[in-house]
């Protein structure tokens, strides 16, 4: 039973740590690139747009999409890391 | 053939194929009814959950916002989609582990009351009627421009379809509908935004075409030609913005946090088979939806651009037809104040002649483009997809929270499955008929209190759901207090800085806005509210006792993907 609950607990810790890694940079490029330094981004331009002006309207878009997949991909690993991969008929509580 | 013609036709087949899903996909048991049996695949969940999201805001009016909003217009943008990495790390995985059918369930069982659980039932019912109202008077707006039918007979039209298929199928048949929705919608928003996105800068992928250059030997870039037609006309420049960062910031956090704690967004959760399901169809979900959020803020740059070109300073007599058909509607107004018989569209009040609803913005689209009559048809098609789609979404919420959360959890726990069902479809009845009522009659303020949703939710819900998973000392009385706490601050600002209640009525409102606490308007203030219920809870979580063992444990439980190497099952 102790086993059990150590990986678990060792589980859940490596999926906190995931989440803030993942979460910090959902903070970057939206309240960050795309508010905070929204104007500093602004003197470099790539193509029509201001940079600060594009993380806002289009790049922090695509940078939330693949951090669900990274989120997808990392997860799946530490299941099957940890021994919770295998699909069983009981999944609910 | 005329686009009425076209749009009869596109908008009878859609709605034929909605209904024919109906039929094929009846609920038989309370499961079908809530979650769709729990067997939905990622895909068909993703692309239900991205039609769930999209309502007639999404489609219909964001664009038009962020070309007149510029980019200020982003919180919409960043908000309504960063929302979704919250639900898929914070969230989903964990409700789904969970596996029951609601949220107040959740709220009910991991607070172990029933009292946390009516309030959980209060918030998602103030939540989903603030919106579900907006969505019939979409509906409603849809047929009266596209069809000439009257509003209110659009509007009975709508709730005639969403009655057929959400009453018959549940989640089942709202699942599927969904997903057809989904297609009939991305698909009517990309064609014309392609078609212009050519026409413009000559590159097929608006995205990229938004930062091309424009379609003739100038080599001027698209955004630079607007930011120079704007402040030419005294607007500010349309890639800087009005509102103050501190507000920004705020309004995003709350879109996001508010996109988070939706019901009607979250259930979609319960409807997958694995904890790793509800993850992926959380990825596809918004994949999927940032087709659409990328594209819009491209569609505002053409559209501003090309309205600016087409109006400003021309002749009122030379104007195309389109701009007649939507005087028609009131939605354009053109008042030659100088008697000069040409528009003046310009950001000084007392000189401007033309007033532009925003909502045209996405409709008028094609026709302002010189687009092909089905492609404005098609349109129209979208537009309704995306109402119904979000409409049968809350009306579900709706329903459950009365038939499961309130007869069958609190009020008569002996309710056979059979009563329970029949509940559920007649709670569904009652909702569709006073979201038909308040879209018929929408109290003015529909429009102000769709974005207020959102706060409300993020005052309530989120805090509650992720301290419940993520701090299993978490008690009943701190997150009541805080879901209670938040709310109230939440509804208290809207009715003072929105509506003016304390000050003497809605006249007061603009008087009123200097005073916003911190600076942050009622659009941001579901940050704060979301805050202070962290704060609440956490205060009130630590004057009074934990939970139970059994609680804790499982709590434990629900962060492990599955039972695997558990002793029995639970």
């Amino acid at each position: 039973m102790n086993t059990k609950k150590e990986n678990a607990a060792a589980y859940w810790k490596e999926n906190i740590k995931y989440v803030l890694i993942l979460l910090s940079i959902w903070f970057l490029v939206s309240y960050g690139a795309g508010i905070m330094f929204k104007e500093f981004l602004d003197q470099f331009q790539i193509g029509g747009f201001k940079l600060g002006f594009w993380f806002a309207q289009q790049g922090a878009i695509y940078v939330f999409v693949v951090l669900i997949f990274v989120y997808i991909y990392l997860m799946n690993r530490l299941d099957k890391k940890y021994g919770y991969d295998h699909d069983s008929k009981n999944n609910t509580l | 053939m005329s686009v009425q013609t076209w749009t009869y036709i596109l908008v009878g087949i859609t709605f034929a194929l909605y209904i024919g899903i109906a039929i094929w996909s009846r609920a038989s048991s309370t499961k079908d009814f809530y979650v769709a049996g729990g067997h939905v695949s990622p895909w068909a969940n993703g692309m239900a959950t991205a039609a769930d999201w999209m309502s007639a805001a999404s489609f219909i009016s964001m664009a038009g916002i962020i070309a007149f909003a510029g980019y200020d217009g982003s919180v919409y943008l960043m908000g309504w989609t960063g929302g979704y990495v919250l639900l898929a790390l914070l969230l989903a995985p964990y409700l789904r582990k969970f596996g029951k059918f609601t949220v107040p369930d959740f709220i009910g069982e991991r607070y172990y009351s029933d009292k946390a659980r009516i309030v959980a039932v209060v918030c998602a019912l103030l939540v989903s009627f603030t919106y579900v109202a907006g969505q019939m008077r979409g509906v409603g707006v849809v047929f009266s421009r596209f069809l000439e039918v009257d509003i209110n007979t659009g509007v009975i039209i709508g709730m005639v379809i969403v009655l057929f298929y959400a009453v018959l199928g549940g989640m089942k048949g709202i699942t599927y509908t969904q997903v057809a929705q989904y297609c009939v919608l991305i698909f009517a928003f990309m064609v014309p935004a392609i078609f212009i996105s050519i026409q413009m800068t000559g590159n097929p992928i608006p995205q990229l075409g938004m930062g091309s250059t424009i379609h003739d030997s100038s080599g001027t870039f698209l955004i630079d030609k607007l930011n120079g037609l704007s402040t030419e006309l005294g607007f500010t420049e349309y890639t800087s913005g009005t509102k103050s960062t501190l507000d920004i910031f705020a309004i995003t956090l709350a879109l996001m946090v508010g996109t988070a704690g939706l019901p009607h967004v979250i259930v979609r959760f319960f409807t997958v088979e694995k904890v790793k399901d509800a993850r992926k169809s959380a990825g596809i979900a918004l994949f999927l939806i940032a087709i659409l959020y990328t594209t819009a803020p491209a569609v505002a740059v053409f559209a501003k651009t090309n309205l600016l070109n087409t109006v400003s300073n021309q002749p009122y007599l030379e104007m195309p037809p389109w701009f007649k058909n939507w005087e028609d509607t009131g939605l354009l107004v053109h008042n030659d104040k100088n008697k000069d018989g040409i528009i003046q569209y310009v950001a000084d009040v007392d000189q401007n002649e033309l007033t532009v609803d925003r909502d045209i913005m996405v409709l008028a689209n094609p026709e302002i483009a010189n687009l092909p009559a089905w492609v404005i048809a098609l349109v129209a098609a979208g537009g309704l997809a995306a109402a119904l789609s979000t409409a049968a979404g809350l009306l579900l919420v709706i329903s459950s929270s009365i038939s499961h959360d309130l007869i069958k959890s609190v009020i008569n726990p002996k309710i056979s499955e059979k009563g329970e069902l029949r509940a559920a479809r007649i709670s569904a009845t009652v909702a569709v008929i006073i979201a038909g009522y308040f879209g018929i009659n929408p109290p003015g303020f529909v429009a102000a209190v769709v974005a207020l949703a959102f706060g409300l939710a993020a005052a309530s819900f989120f805090p509650a759901i992720v301290l419940g998973i993520f701090y299993k000392k978490m008690n009943k009385e701190g997150a009541i207090a805080g879901m209670v706490v938040g709310i109230s601050l939440m509804v208290f600002y809207i009715l003072k800085f929105k509506f003016g209640v304390f000050d003497g009525g809605t006249s007061a409102i603009s008087r009123l806005n200097k005073d916003w606490w911190f600076g942050i308007s009622p659009e941001g203030f579901g940050a704060v509210a979301m805050a202070v219920n962290f704060v609440v809870a956490l205060v009130v979580n630590r004057f009074t006792p934990p939970p139970s063992e059994e609680i804790q444990e499982l709590v434990e439980r629900i962060r492990l993907p599955n039972n695997a190497g558990e002793a029995g099952g639970h």
